[in-house]
């Protein structure tokens, strides 16, 4: 499929309003949405903000919507498309709007403030830490997290609702939480800090209902609501008194 | 003129990837406060796209391993050019580095009996990179901003703020260094969002903003990459050391186009992987130095016998250094037994199982599966060399990362020169990353409270000219007619990339590179009419008008010093002098601003914006030497430094 002309819609525009822009580009072979954003910017508008770094998946700046989806512009390729699609790109619906792609995602950057930090065991110095590989494994997997944002923009908890914002962390820093509460190490519960119970209270968790809305559109595979949510959920409160977790487990229970 | 926001902190640091945040960490536990400025979001640095893993002779795996081994590998990767005493600390602390690491939540692979797991890399005798998979830069970047906030939290505890002590200016691009006389007195810098010029008073300034690779066409490096750091300390007085050593790392892919340059890491080979050309054959046997003669494998099946008994086997020549394997590479390609889209063939397929491909490097199934379509546990990668690494950059101090000449400015990560000499090895610039970033920090911090209440002020009319310099792309159209019209400076970096790839590349030529000289005066004056559109937010047009300023001064030190070395040493390889030279061993060129005054279009292509200078370096230590064996060195040093 190589060398057609794509049909583009592209929202431009920043705090003050804006609107879909229509360009015709050249597409070819291998390319991806932000090869083709690039092109624009370098052939016709040469100010079209948008937010990018290491174009390769691993860094996770150039979070837009493509089509209405949550997705990493460097890692759409072109080829899921047909030619005769028009391709449309807005900027992330849940954050404010900065300029044409770019949005504010500072939200994120509060909500990772508020996570309490790792605590490391008092008796052990560095150098004597030893844990074992399947003790870590749940750990890693969250911390594959690229901080792409595309799961705190998909959340209906906020996706909507500005106003829960103040009081929900959002899957990614729930996952964080998670992330810290299975690190075999992590003494927060020493030093008077239960991590389950800050889920609940402070972060939020009982916003979240499961809807995996976020596991979908992470573009490392991170099973968010499976591995993270749930067996938070589970553990923060007694499962009687969380209906929506017990229905959670059987919805797992189906699907493995 | 203008009114500009001013903010007064102990130390500021450029750059916010593994050296910066690392930097910031310590000169904040050391009680100075420090502000992080940063082109990008908090956390999305180039440090997240190291894929192999930290380089610590830790000896987890293989308990033969010591800081002194390391240090002889890091001198051997090196082409003995390395700045001796940098490769001593970094060998030494860099355990202690990874280990504290740990303290701060990171989880690294473990080992079965539960410590830290190391890896085998090109250069490195023993197992010796700590890692998580094929992502550990992205563990090391989250880590330290974990850190930062740990550290925030803290002072938000006592303070009631969690920025009274260290704050972090995400998006935001620093344009010069401000001096009172000889000393750093802060940094003029725009917000990227808002276009808002804004300058941070400090009398101690860390540079750590990485690379130049955005020179370069074909290249692993991100947008950042622009030689930012290089060039503020040229233009504050600073020398460069040794540019003409760039790195182009042996596997990038090469297919499709616009993913050409993207990285594929080395535990490919560490763990097994294998090269091969159209002829189906192993050809890097056909490629062992005299230099590594007795250290590689001569055969396949030692080679494969080396990955289970490493003890009596030799390992294979496809863990060569990197400069060994990307000429390697170039070399077959040119000779016509490349694969169908211009590299050759990367082979894990054959050599291990799938499922043992997915777990041990994810990103890389991943990347070759969603980018170019190809299952790497069913077929070969294609790959080719891509621009890396600058070895060259900021001359320092070794011990306090001190640049010279300039007092208040410091400098560590790739951006800070002499650690690596002509060629860094895999693994070797997470560790460095860490342990110098630690050293500038410190020592920024004790300098700038040694000042006590006597900071050098910042000038307003530096601050203007500044200003002034930041705002010219908007007023290109207004200039004499006889300039000639705007330029698109989208336009004058592709030419800029073509430039450097062809002619100042990883084969060097003298002709080309004076064609080079010659086009990059061409660039620069037109650069100076580069021209944007629209307003000051978050306007991508206008960043890289500024960016073309460093990434021309940087491009000219590279291709002036490559001209310069008549000899092939490591990441500078001259077709016109293929071999190494033992003269050269102990020369180090340095690179001035010819007019440190302004002089920002010197446009004569022979003078130019840089002046050339040669010096000595400093004898390595008798103990230090007394690590190789005689013949060993017979190999490197110049006849004078084997008879002191």
């Amino acid at each position: 499929m190589s060398g057609y002309t794509a049909q583009f819609k592209v929202w431009r525009g920043d705090v003050q309003g804006g609107g879909l822009e229509d360009f015709k580009v050249e597409v070819n072979e291998g390319e991806v949405v932000l090869d083709i954003i690039h092109r624009i910017q370098a052939t016709q508008a040469p100010d079209l903000a948008v937010r990018w770094n290491c174009k390769a998946g691993k860094c996770g700046s150039c979070s837009a919507e493509i089509n209405g989806r949550p997705r990493l512009l460097c890692m759409t390729r072109m080829s899921v498309f047909t030619p005769e699609e028009t391709i449309t790109v807005t900027p992330l619906r849940a954050f404010p709007v900065v300029r044409d792609l770019v949005t504010d995602v500072g939200f994120n950057y509060t909500k990772a403030r508020e996570v309490p930090a790792f605590v490391p065991p008092e008796k052990l110095a560095a150098g004597e830490y030893r844990m074992m590989q399947e003790d870590v494994d749940r750990s890693q997997e969250f911390r594959k997290c690229i901080e792409c944002f595309l799961c705190q923009d998909t959340c209906h908890v906020v996706r909507d609702h500005e106003e829960n914002k103040t009081a929900f962390a959002g899957p990614r820093f729930l996952m964080r939480v998670a992330e810290l509460d299975m690190h075999p190490l992590d003494a927060a519960a020493e030093a008077g800090l239960d991590r389950k119970q800050t889920a609940q209270d402070e972060h939020g968790l009982g916003y979240c209902n499961i809807t995996k809305c976020c596991t979908e559109v992470c573009p490392e595979g991170i099973k968010i609501t499976d591995n993270a949510l749930i067996p938070l959920k589970e553990r923060a409160v007694d499962r009687k008194y969380d209906p929506l977790v017990w229905l959670g487990s059987k919805i797992r229970r189906r699907s493995s | 003129m203008s009114v500009v926001d001013r903010q007064e902190w102990d130390v500021v640091v450029v750059g916010a990837g593994g050296a910066g945040l690392r930097a910031a960490i310590e000169a904040r536990e050391r009680g100075a406060r420090t502000a992080v400025i940063c082109k990008s979001l908090f956390g999305k640095a180039h440090t997240v796209m190291a894929e192999g893993g930290i380089a610590a002779a830790m000896g987890n795996v293989n308990s033969g391993d010591n800081w002194q081994v390391h240090f002889r590998d890091t001198m051997r990767g090196g082409k003995f050019l390395n700045q001796w005493r940098m490769a001593e600390l970094h060998a030494q602390e860099a355990p202690q580095r990874v280990w504290e690491l740990e303290t701060w939540g990171a989880l690294f692979d473990r080992t079965k009996d539960g410590r830290i797991s190391q890896r085998n890399f090109g250069g490195h005798e023993y197992p010796r990179l700590a890692h998580v998979g094929d992502r550990t830069g992205l563990e090391l970047i989250r880590t330290l901003q974990q850190k930062i906030v740990a550290l925030q939290q803290e002072d938000h505890r006592e303070t009631g703020d969690y920025e009274s002590r260290l704050k972090v200016y995400q998006e935001c691009t620093v344009t010069r260094i401000l001096k009172d006389g000889s000393r750093v007195s802060g940094v003029f810098a725009y917000d990227r969002e808002t276009g808002r010029f804004f300058v941070l008073e400090a009398p101690a300034v860390v540079i750590a903003t990485g690379g130049i690779g955005k020179s370069f066409k074909v290249t692993s490096n991100s947008w950042e990459y622009t030689g930012d750091g290089h060039a503020l300390a040229l233009l504050a007085g600073a020398p460069l050391l040794n540019m003409e050593f760039v790195q182009f790392h042996p596997t990038g892919m090469v297919w499709p186009p616009s993913v050409k340059g993207i990285l594929v890491t080395e535990s490919v080979r560490g763990d097994g992987g294998v090269l091969r050309n159209s002829e189906g054959k192993r050809f890097m046997f056909d490629y062992i130095p005299d230099v590594f003669k007795e250290k590689y494998a001569q055969s396949e099946d030692e080679g494969d016998r080396w990955y289970e008994d490493p003890d009596h086997n030799r390992r294979p020549p496809e863990l060569l250094p990197r400069d060994e394997v990307a000429r390697a590479i170039n070399s077959e390609v040119k000779a016509g037994r490349g694969s169908p889209h211009g590299g050759v063939f990367l082979d894990v397929s054959t050599r291990m199982p799938g499922e043992v491909i997915r777990r041990r490097l994810p990103s890389m199934y991943h990347q070759f599966k969603e980018l170019a379509d190809v299952d790497i546990t069913a077929e070969p990668m294609e790959v080719g060399p891509t621009c890396h690494y600058v070895m060259g950059g900021i001359a320092v101090e070794s011990d306090t990362a001190a640049a010279r000449g300039v007092p208040g400015l410091f400098a560590a990560g790739e951006v800070a020169g002499g650690m690596h000499g002509s060629n860094r090895l895999g693994g070797n610039s997470l560790s460095d990353l860490l342990v110098f970033g630690r050293r500038a920090g410190w020592h920024a911090a004790d300098y700038a409270t040694g000042l006590g209440p006597h900071r050098p002020p910042v000038d307003d009319t530096q601050v203007d000219t500044a200003a002034a310099e930041a705002l010219r792309p908007f007023s290109a159209e207004g200039l004499e007619p006889a300039g000639g019209p705007p330029e698109n400076p989208y336009t004058l970096h592709q030419e800029l990339q073509q430039t450097m790839n062809d002619l100042v590349g990883i084969i060097r030529r003298e002709a080309e590179m004076r064609q080079a000289l010659e086009k990059l005066a061409q660039l620069r004056v037109r650069a100076r009419r580069a021209g944007v559109e629209g307003h000051r937010q978050f306007n991508p047009g206008w960043h890289l008008a500024l960016d073309l300023r460093n990434m021309l001064l940087v491009s000219e030190c590279v291709a002036r010093a490559a001209l310069e070395r008549t000899e092939s040493r490591g990441g500078h390889t001259r077709e016109d002098h293929p071999a190494m030279d033992r003269k050269w061993r102990p020369v180090n060129l340095l690179c001035r601003l010819t007019d440190p005054t302004e002089g920002l279009a010197a446009t004569d292509p022979v003078r130019g914006q840089i002046d050339l200078s040669r010096e000595s370096t400093d004898p390595i230590r008798p103990d230090l030497l007394a690590l190789f064996d005689k013949e060993e060195l017979v190999k490197y040093l110049a006849e004078e430094e084997l008879y002191e």
